[in-house]
Formats: structure tokens, C-alpha cells, sequence
């Protein structure tokens, strides 16, 4: 299945407004995605407590997998979320 | 502001014979019942409280609705879990789009807090966990407090940041519980248009969510006059009525009139109460236009000054202190500067914030109080640990006797350095003094940082009584009207069911208010006043009556009190 490695940029991880962005972005997107980090299950990236729950923290690695027609697409657009600081 | 030498209706007149200003039960209830058995009229005609301020006003009634108990285990469903599941996630939609219109009127960080709200209300994993509960049978609003199980608990084990957003999935699922079960959501209403908000009690994180400007009049069930609502409403400048019993059977949307000066509260007012009532109103507010104004000593019946002064917590309030006519500071409360800190205030950093406070009122007099503490109102960098009772436990001065006189000498220190060329007088006193052995320790290290004026707050009854042996050691005081109530009533100022025993004006506290004066007097040294009771007129002239030489309030409290002084 395709799926990108990222580190999360923004400082505070992805909590408060950087959550909220890419959960919005990941439910505007044509395929469910999944989002996973070391030593738990992977989560619906359309769900903002699951996504919450993964407490992932400024720099931390995130794995984002999807499957189907564009998941490439998909995938490289939410990853590039990803490297960019979405506190602002 | 009469209410507020009275006790709410449906409790004892606090001190039958020896109470002022009490009116006759019948009085004031209209003949409903006070005071007698329990009978509750289905639509009182008028319930009366504690006014705080003078204004009156007529709006709409939005209630702010307590918390629901959880839904049972056991709830029976409406329907099939079809049918359930509509339910609840009709309630989970309703919520959400409620946040989303609030959000829209609400400041940028705010708006994403709420925004945030709104999506986890939509959040399709929560859906998922409502849908597979309702087919399991469970009932609409059970099956939503459950849903929100497992999320809330990977919320409260992450801790931290996380940790703290429990309480706003906890407000969420309230909201939504209460939606699914037909009853008003909880929490402070939000309302395009102006309204009256009436709730049991507000607490702090109530208010910091509330749009002030929208607020008419604050009408709370429990509370007296150094409520946390009271405070505000004086602070703000909005009229209020507190512990109003039976104002929780008002209807949402009703229309009431609220005349704080009264201590009144009017569901349904007929047009001519309402006329008459907003004309005395307005005839009060151009009497305090025309007499408010000024900023000179009130001259009381013997021909003494006395100053009229402004609270302040620092730089910022000094503007509404200046505009409301202040020519000086009674109480400059210089915690402000080490809430929300991980280490205390540096030296420079002090004489700063002193010195902005100084420079605000030339000619003029500053009276701080040094860092008041307690178990109460912990500082990460001075643990005091946790106590049973603290309000009777290591705080004031008290906290800065041993490990961490420091701080108070860092204090003493930044504060002789600011008053020097300083434009205003600086005093500076200590708060919780009990004994004339802790103000001379206090006074002695205040002198030898150079401070040329030392006081203390009176807030203790034992202070208080030795008013004469604790003055000789200082050159001025300060009653605390708020912790002296308390502390002589032995009513917790924080108990909103004692409301109407922390009254300010009961004999005990005179008397207590009169014994210090009059040492004053004797040792001519000054003696003010720096509580809520400083800001109720009828209060404040027997204040003076009694020989306080200064009263100090909330500075949107100042003209008013001018205007009911020299009237």
C-alpha cells in the first residue's frame, strides 16, 4: 500500500490549529487515509480525536498510508502539509 | 444598591433586631411567602437579591443550564437503533453547527477553539462509536456519553496539552447529551442578541468565555456581594442582582427587569413598571453624570477628606482609574505580576510594572500590596503545600516568614527603587497581618528598604480588636472589608449559599470597621477602606461615618459613589 514517512513540523505537533488543518485537509481529500506513528495503531486521518489521541509532538515521525486510485497524490499533498508550520 | 444590606428573601434576616437597613420581610417580597414555609408562587410577580451597581435594565432571559447527571446505564431507548442512531447524531450535528455560529462571531482564538469543538462534534470515529452502541441497543443519549469513553481516556493519558482539552470534550458531550435528551445545552449561552444571563452561580471559566458586550445584567441564584459575579459586574460596570432565590423557574427568552439599585428582579414587568422603573434609573444615571464628575476628596459631615482611590492590578488599569476620576491607588494588587510564571518577577522587572503604576498618578498616592499568597492560589516557586483549610492557613504575610522571606525583601527592594523620583506617593503594605508583632516585622523591613510608608491590611478580627497596639507599629492601614466579613462571620466568601452572611454591613463588622478607625484617629494615622464595601454607596457613607480617612474600589465603581457622596 503507498505510504509516506514524514516528520511533523509544527512545533507543537499536531495538537490545537495544526490538527485541525490536516484533519480538515484529510477529509477534503478523495481517499480515506490512514495516519500511524511508532507503537500505535494506525488512525482514520479524517477523525480529529483519533488523530488528537496519537499525541504526535513537533518533529516526530508519522507514517500516512492510503489505497486506490491518486493515493499517490493524496499521500504527497498531506505530507506536504506535514513539513510546512501550521500554527500560524 | 440596597439589596445589598439585605439577605435574600427565602433565608432568615441575618441578625433580626440588630441588622440595619433590613427591610420587614413582607416588604420586600411583595408578600410571597418570605421567610415563612416554602411557597413558591408558580410565576412570582418580583425576586429580589443583592444589586450590584445601579443601573436597570429589560431583556431577555438566556438561562445558563447546569450539567445533566449522566444518562443511565439502563436508559430504555425511543426506538430501534436506527432510530437511536438519528437521535444522536442529529444531537452531535446540532451541537457542532451551535459552535460553528459562535465561531463565527468570536475572536480569531476563540473561533478555533470552538472551530475545533465543532469538528470533533462531526468527528466520523465518534459517529462509528455512537452507531455501533445504538445497534447494540442502547438509548440515543446514553449511547453519545458513552461514545466519548475511549477518546476522553486517550486524552487524559496523554496529560499535558491534551490532558486539559478532557474539559472541553467533557462540555462537548454534555452539550450533546442534553441536545439528544430535549433539555437546553449547558454552559454560557451564546446569543446575537443582547440578553440577561441568569445562572445558579458563574465561576471564572464561565466569564472567560462570556461575551460581556452582549450582557445586560448578571442575575445569579447563589452569591453575595464579593462574588466572584459581583466582582465582575462591579469591575465591568454591568448591572447585577446575586443570590436570587427562585430565579433559576425564570423561562428561557422570558423578558425581565432587572433594577440592580433595588436588588430586583421582574419576569414579565407590565409596561408602566417598566417605564417607571427605567425612568428612576435614568434619573439616577444623570445625577452621577452631573455629580460624578471630579476628582477631589469627598468631605465628610466633620469636615474630613476623604479620598476616593481605584484598585488596580497594574499598568493597565490605570487609564479606567485616571477616567473614572481616581486621583490615586488605595489597593495596587502586585500578584498579578507572579500568576502564570514558572519563576518569580525579576528586580527590574518589578520596578517596571511599579513604576507604571507611579507614573499614572502624579501628585497622587499608590498604596501596594505586596504578593499575597496561599494554598489557595499556589505559585510554582513558592509551594506551600496543600492545607485543609486555606483560608485559615500559611498565607499574607504569613507565607514570607522563613524559607521564602526573599522574595518579599526582592519585593520591598523593587519597590523603594521605583519610588524613587517617582511622580506618586508610594505605600506600601502587607496583606493578612494578625498580630502587632507581625506588623513591627513587617514596618522594620519596609523601613529598611527604604520605604518611607509602611502598613498593613486589616483582614483579621484579631488585627482588628488590637487595632491600637497593631497601628503603633505602622503608619497606616488598610481593612480588607472582603476577609474581614469572612473571617467575622465565619462564612467562606466563596460559598455562594453563605451569601447572605458575608455582608459587609452586619454590626459585627462595623464595629470591628470602627474600632480601627478610631485608633486611627488617636494615632493620627491614616485608616482606609479597599473592599466591595467600599463601592456600595449607603455602605460607604458609614464607612466614613465611622473615621475611615480613604475608600478604595473598582474604578468603573468611582463616579457613581462620588455622585451618591456629594448629593
Amino acid at each position: 500500500m503507498p505510504q509516506r514517512i514524514v516528520n511533523v513540523a509544527s512545533r507543537v505537533g499536531l495538537h490545537a490549529r495544526p490538527a485541525a488543518v490536516f484533519v480538515k485537509a484529510a477529509s477534503a481529500a478523495a481517499l480515506p487515509v490512514t495516519i500511524a506513528k511508532e507503537g500505535k495503531e494506525p488512525v482514520s486521518a479524517r477523525s480529529i480525536l483519533a488523530v488528537l489521541g496519537l499525541d504526535v509532538r513537533g518533529g516526530e515521525e508519522v507514517v500516512l498510508e492510503a489505497d486506490g486510485d491518486g493515493a499517490e497524490n493524496v499521500l504527497e499533498d498531506l505530507a506536504r502539509l506535514l513539513t510546512e508550520d501550521l500554527e500560524g | 444598591m440596597s439589596g445589598a444590606l439585605s439577605a435574600p428573601e427565602t433565608q432568615e434576616p441575618v441578625d433580626g433586631p440588630a441588622a440595619p437597613a433590613v427591610p420587614a420581610p413582607a416588604e420586600r417580597a411583595g408578600g410571597a411567602g418570605a421567610g415563612g414555609p416554602a411557597v413558591q408562587a408558580a410565576t412570582p410577580r418580583r425576586l429580589t437579591g443583592i444589586g450590584i451597581g445601579s443601573a436597570a435594565v429589560l431583556g431577555p432571559v438566556a438561562l445558563m443550564a447546569e450539567p445533566d447527571p449522566p444518562p443511565p446505564a439502563g436508559l430504555a431507548p425511543a426506538g430501534d437503533g436506527e432510530h437511536e442512531a438519528g437521535r444522536a447524531l442529529a444531537a452531535l450535528e446540532t451541537v457542532a453547527a451551535d459552535l460553528e455560529r459562535r465561531a463565527g462571531s468570536a475572536g480569531p482564538e476563540a473561533a478555533d477553539v470552538l472551530e475545533a469543538q465543532a469538528m470533533m462534534a462531526r468527528d466520523p470515529s465518534l459517529a462509528e462509536a455512537v452507531r455501533a452502541l445504538t445497534d447494540a441497543g442502547v438509548a440515543a443519549e446514553r449511547a453519545v456519553y458513552e461514545a466519548f469513553d475511549g477518546f476522553r481516556e486517550a486524552l487524559a493519558a496523554a496529560g499535558g496539552y491534551l490532558g486539559a482539552r478532557v474539559a472541553d470534550l467533557d462540555d462537548l458531550r454534555a452539550r450533546a447529551v442534553a441536545v439528544a435528551a430535549g433539555r437546553p445545552m449547558p454552559g454560557v449561552p451564546a446569543r446575537e442578541e443582547p440578553f440577561v444571563l441568569v445562572a445558579k452561580d458563574l465561576a471564572p471559566a464561565d466569564t472567560a468565555v462570556l461575551d460581556l458586550t452582549r450582557v445586560l445584567a448578571l442575575v445569579t441564584e447563589q452569591g453575595g456581594p464579593t462574588s466572584h459575579t459581583a466582582i465582575l459586574a462591579r469591575a465591568r460596570g454591568i448591572p447585577a442582582v446575586v443570590g436570587v432565590a427562585g430565579v433559576l423557574g425564570l423561562a428561557d427568552g422570558e423578558t425581565v427587569m432587572v433594577d440592580a439599585d433595588d436588588g430586583l428582579v421582574l419576569p414579565s414587568p407590565a409596561e408602566q413598571v417598566v417605564a417607571a422603573t427605567l425612568a428612576r434609573a435614568k434619573a439616577r444615571r444623570e445625577a452621577a453624570r452631573t455629580g460624578g464628575d471630579g476628582t477631589g476628596p469627598i468631605l465628610a459631615a466633620d469636615g474630613r477628606e476623604v479620598r476616593l482611590l481605584a484598585n488596580v492590578g497594574g499598568g493597565a488599569d490605570v487609564a479606567a482609574a485616571v477616567a473614572a476620576g481616581a486621583r490615586g491607588v488605595g489597593l495596587f494588587r502586585t500578584e498579578l505580576l507572579y500568576l502564570g510564571t514558572l519563576r518569580p518577577p525579576t528586580f527590574e522587572e518589578q520596578v517596571a510594572a511599579y513604576r507604571e503604576v507611579l507614573d499614572g498618578f502624579p501628585g497622587g498616592l499608590v498604596v501596594a500590596r505586596t504578593l499575597d499568597a496561599g494554598a489557595d492560589k499556589p505559585l510554582p516557586f513558592l509551594p506551600l503545600g496543600e492545607e485543609p483549610n486555606p483560608a485559615l492557613g500559611v498565607r499574607g504575610v504569613r507565607a514570607f516568614r522563613g524559607a521564602y522571606e526573599h522574595l518579599l525583601d526582592t519585593q520591598l527592594a523593587a519597590l523603594a527603587a521605583a519610588a524613587v523620583d517617582a511622580p506618586a506617593e508610594l505605600w506600601v503594605m502587607a496583606p493578612m497581618v494578625t498580630t502587632a508583632e507581625e506588623a513591627a516585622w513587617f514596618a522594620a523591613k519596609a523601613h529598611a528598604a527604604g520605604i518611607a510608608k509602611a502598613g498593613v491590611m486589616i483582614e483579621v478580627p484579631a488585627a482588628a480588636l488590637t487595632a491600637q497596639e497593631v497601628l503603633a507599629e505602622v503608619d497606616f492601614a488598610s481593612i480588607g472589608t472582603n476577609d474581614l466579613t469572612q473571617y467575622t462571620m465565619a462564612a467562606d466568601r466563596l460559598l455562594g449559599s453563605l451569601g447572605a452572611l458575608q455582608d459587609a454591613g452586619h454590626p459585627a463588622v462595623l464595629r470591628l470597621v470602627a474600632l480601627v478607625a478610631a485608633a486611627g484617629a488617636v494615632l493620627g494615622k491614616p485608616v482606609g477602606v479597599c473592599g466591595e464595601a467600599a463601592a456600595d454607596p449607603r455602605l460607604a457613607a458609614e464607612l466614613i461615618r465611622l473615621g475611615v480617612t480613604s475608600l478604595s474600589m473598582a474604578p468603573a465603581a468611582i463616579p457613581e459613589l462620588r455622585a451618591a457622596l456629594t448629593k
